[in-house]
């Protein structure tokens, strides 16, 4: 299954729904790519739902910790939404766990920006 | 007398696509070997972290490079090797991604994944000189 992603506005939030596999060569040029064009548009409030991730690998949380990187670097914030057992396994595997903000319901990540 | 291990050898082209495909020949081969769904799961993604270094990394991309992919199925374990034909690497000046300093960089991730699924990773330099990635899985009895 390849990646798909769709994007909505929560208010000045924007959730990122993904579905697919973010490795190498696909989903992960396709999250950078999204993730850079919120920035270009001033939406620095970032969702990213990974309920739909079904695979991900190093080169994939390589793109999740370069998101992270610019959207802070840039002021803004990013939060993820709705890891499946594999993923939070790898995020706790290279600690990652520990750096990002994680949530299992959307109303409580959208609300959980700084304002 | 232990029986030899049954052998079996893919040659991938230095194509992204040869990655997906690795990975799907680690998680057959990793059933046939009696493996359950969760270490198929593993196996089939170090194969993934081991190809993509040889793709990305020991054949830089270049197209004209080949990929040797091989399983042993021994009693006691599945060993798996991914040749590649580039410069070789010695895996311990490979970052470690869990420390503090490299938390928030670019590499180390695959190897960390390596060696987190599988219960032997290591890395020799192959007859040609490019690197030669040993895996080794133990069954669980």
């Amino acid at each position: 299954m390849s990646f798909k992603a769709t994007t909505r506005e929560v208010g000045d939030v924007t959730v990122i729904d993904m579905d697919g596999r973010i490795t190498l060569g696909e989903g992960s040029a396709l999250l950078r790519d999204l993730i850079r064009a919120n920035l270009a548009r001033g939406r620095k409030k970032i969702v990213l739902n990974l309920a739909g991730i079904i695979y991900i690998d190093s080169t994939g949380l390589g793109e999740l910790v370069s998101g992270y990187r610019l959207i802070k670097s840039e002021g803004g914030e990013i939060k993820l939404l709705n890891l499946n057992k594999k993923v939070t396994d790898l995020l706790q595997i290279t600690r990652l766990y520990t750096v990002f903000d994680i949530h299992n319901q959307e109303t409580q990540a959208v609300s959980s920006f700084h304002a | 007398m232990p029986s030899k291990p049954q052998r079996i050898e893919v040659v991938l082209e230095t194509l992204i696509e040869s990655i997906a495909l690795a990975e799907e020949v680690g998680v057959r081969v990793a059933a046939v070997a009696g493996f359950g769904e969760d270490d198929q799961y593993k196996i089939g993604l170090a194969v993934h972290e081991g190809v993509m270094n040889a793709f990305q990394y020991g054949n830089k991309q270049r197209r004209e490079r080949k990929i040797h992919l091989t399983f042993e199925l021994h009693d006691e374990k599945l060993v798996i090797h991914v040749v590649d034909q580039g410069a070789g690497f010695r895996i311990e000046d490979v970052p470690d991604p869990r420390d503090d300093e490299n938390v928030l960089g670019d590499s180390g991730r695959g190897v960390l994944l390596m060696k987190a699924f599988m219960d032997e990773v290591d890395v020799l330099s192959s007859a040609a000189g490019g690197a030669e990635l040993v895996m080794a899985k133990l069954h669980k009895r």
